[in-house]
């Protein structure tokens, strides 16, 4: 009896951390993330990421293939969305080669780029909530438009998810009036989603409680550690790659950048939301302006299509990026003149951005690493590439 | 795998005949398949790409509820069904085969996608896996990059017909010295130890790859770096974009 007695007084009380196994098969971790958490109750004391479940050699296969080769496996990398992986690819290859993109092409790089932003962030949000509990009610609602943008993808290029519809120079398939219009349709009626599912989701209480004030994220750690995309602009920082660099024809539409004040969780998924809206408007103004007609890929990379091992850029560096929905999605490729490249690097934003996921989540209980983590956003095919 | 058509040894006229009268005959083979093959649990685990199409058919559009799947449990004690969705690599092998052993009988497992079946177009990784069913054995194989929702729905219904095909008599989880535990490989400095399970697959004596597809086109072994400090006049003339106007068919 006395020793029970004892263990009540806290001060007598010897505790032990907890040392818990985090994944590689777990429905919350997005894949075969795994992590190594040591918990002093129910608190998160230290957390150390496990990768490489999911290695899979991208680098050294496009090592080895021609430049054109490497642009299907650019899809899987980021299996959400890959034509934006495509586009950041082809910017930098287009840098290498010095290469010009006819107008009608651009104007469709960026309305597919969009469109995938739109999918992405609408497939986070649901398993975001997926996380929080809400079992698979909003990810009902996100894979319902998702499969909507995914007709067109299909339509445009043959493949609803791993499209490879970018080329050098241009993208490969005309894009009919009817696929436009429809185009239009859902844009018009993407903002009444928006507005459903805003009104299930940005007030309710439980999101509220289990967002807000968690795993925050202050602007200069944000900076120090290169964190880009929402989860940058969520901190508060005004930094998006379509406004600083104006690749593409970015310099023409007008949009905002939606940018959070606390850098929590909740920030997150409302700047998610937000750039939704911005995007609708990029989406707005490019279907307007785009040529009725016009060459889809310029003249002098035409013939590649065809003989693509042809290919030899001079020899030299480059760094496209872009603004992927991730965040800034970059490709280093060294040329030495052969059709291979000497060297190729994806600068994956998934992968930066779970760098910092330690600093979120100390001192947090153990249910708020899931949502913290599903707020970072990653995909395991880019983490691991 | 052979299907075996499960035939009732009840007349088929006579059993519509008693269906007209309100009468249902059903053999317990029948009865016992109906059950199993209508409420396949699978589990939910997701290694790759093909998983957001495995999501994208329990969601509306594809709802693979109306066969009866749609309930993903994330432990393998619960679950009747694994569908390895996406590439295996050589670190996510063993854990594969170890929720494989951990599944209850009855327990099937659906390879989805090129990579879990062969590779796919990462064969040539040095850290992936050439096809799981090296070291389990597989009901279905789902080809694609990734495939369709309806070629997911596709292979659980060929799922279903192997189960319809099924008797309790015959089956291999009543017999006795039944084994399904399989050697969990382990990650060694040279790949996967072993390379491969004996009782599920072995390698073939012909090179059916070699043979197809002919000796692999080796680009030579790249040893020197590029100069890239060389002002642009002075770098090697290599055939670039714009000097290469025609380039060659051959």
């Amino acid at each position: 009896m006395e020793k029970i007695f004892s263990a009540r007084d806290p001060s007598a009380l010897n505790t032990e951390t907890l040392e818990i196994n985090f994944g590689p098969q777990h429905p919350s971790t997005h894949g075969v993330f795994r992590m190594n958490i040591v918990c002093d109750g129910e608190t998160v004391v230290s957390l150390k990421p496990v990768m490489g479940y999911l290695h899979r050699n991208h680098e050294q296969i496009a090592e080895n293939m021609s430049y054109a080769a490497s642009m299907p496996y650019t899809d899987r990398l980021d299996y959400f969305n890959s034509m934006s992986n495509n586009f950041g690819y082809s910017l930098a290859v287009e840098k290498l080669a010095n290469i010009e993109v006819p107008e009608r092409a651009q104007y469709i790089r960026v309305i597919m780029a969009e469109l995938t932003r739109l999918v992405n962030h609408v497939s986070v949000i649901g398993f975001l909530l997926n996380d929080l509990g809400a079992f698979f009610t909003p990810v009902l609602y996100a894979f319902r438009e998702r499969e909507k943008i995914l007709d067109i993808f299909e339509e445009v290029s043959g493949a609803r998810m791993m499209c490879n519809y970018f080329r050098f120079g241009g993208v490969k398939y005309e894009i009919q009036p009817h696929i436009l219009q429809r185009i239009k349709e859902i844009v018009k009626k993407f903002p009444k989603f928006l507005e459903e599912f805003e009104a299930l989701l940005s007030k309710n209480e439980i999101l509220c409680m289990r967002c807000q004030n968690v795993g925050v994220l202050p602007k200069e750690l944000a900076v120090s550690a290169s964190i880009t995309g929402p989860m940058l602009r969520a901190s508060g920082v005004d930094y998006d790659i379509r406004k600083v660099d104006k690749y593409s024809i970015y310099g023409r539409f007008k949009f905002r950048i939606p940018l959070g004040e606390k850098g929590d969780v909740y920030d997150r998924y409302y700047v998610r939301i937000l750039e939704m809206h911005e995007s609708l408007k990029i989406l707005d103004q490019a279907l307007k302006d785009i040529p009725a007609t016009g060459e889809l890929v310029s003249k002098k990379m035409a013939p590649f299509l065809k003989s693509p091992r042809n290919f030899k850029p001079p020899v030299g560096e480059a760094y496209g990026r872009v603004e992927a929905p991730k965040g800034e999605l970059g490709f280093y490729v060294v040329s030495d003149g052969t059709p291979q490249p000497w060297r190729y690097h994806v600068r994956a934003p998934s992968f930066i951005n779970l760098t910092i996921l330690e600093d979120m989540c100390l001192g947090h209980k153990i249910a708020d690493v899931i949502v913290i983590l599903g707020s970072v956003d990653i995909v395991l095919g880019e983490v691991d590439h | 795998m052979a299907f075996t058509e499960n035939l009732s040894s009840v007349d088929g006229g006579l059993k519509s005949e008693l269906g007209k009268k309100g009468i249902v005959v059903a053999t317990l083979n029948e009865l016992y398949n109906w059950g199993r093959r209508s409420s396949i649990w699978p589990m939910q685990f997701g290694l790759a790409c093909c998983a957001i199409e495995m999501i994208a058919t329990a969601c509306a559009r594809y709802d693979i509820a109306r066969f009866g799947a749609e309930l993903f449990r994330p432990s393998p004690r619960q679950s009747d069904l694994m569908i390895v969705a996406g590439t295996v690599t050589k670190k996510m092998a063993p854990q594969v085969v170890r929720l494989y052993n951990q599944m209850a009988e009855p327990k099937y497992v659906i390879t989805m996608g090129a990579c879990s079946i062969a590779g796919g177009p990462f064969i040539d990784g040095y850290n992936v896996l050439r096809g799981i069913d090296r070291y389990i054995p597989i009901d279905v194989h789902l080809p694609g990059c990734p495939p369709r929702p309806e070629a997911l729905l596709y292979g659980l219904m060929e799922l279903q017909r192997k189960i319809d095909g099924q008797t309790i008599e015959k089956t291999e989880w009543y017999q006795k010295g039944l084994k399904r535990e399989y050697p969990v490989p382990e990650c060694g400095p040279h790949g996967l130890i072993p390379k491969f399970n004996p009782e599920v697959w072995a390698p073939r004596e012909v090179d059916h790859r070699k043979e197809r597809y002919g000796e692999p086109v080796l680009i030579g072994k790249k040893d020197k770096a590029p100069n890239l400090d060389a002002p642009v006049a002075a770098r090697p003339a290599a055939t670039s974009a714009s000097s290469a106007s025609q380039p060659s068919a051959s």
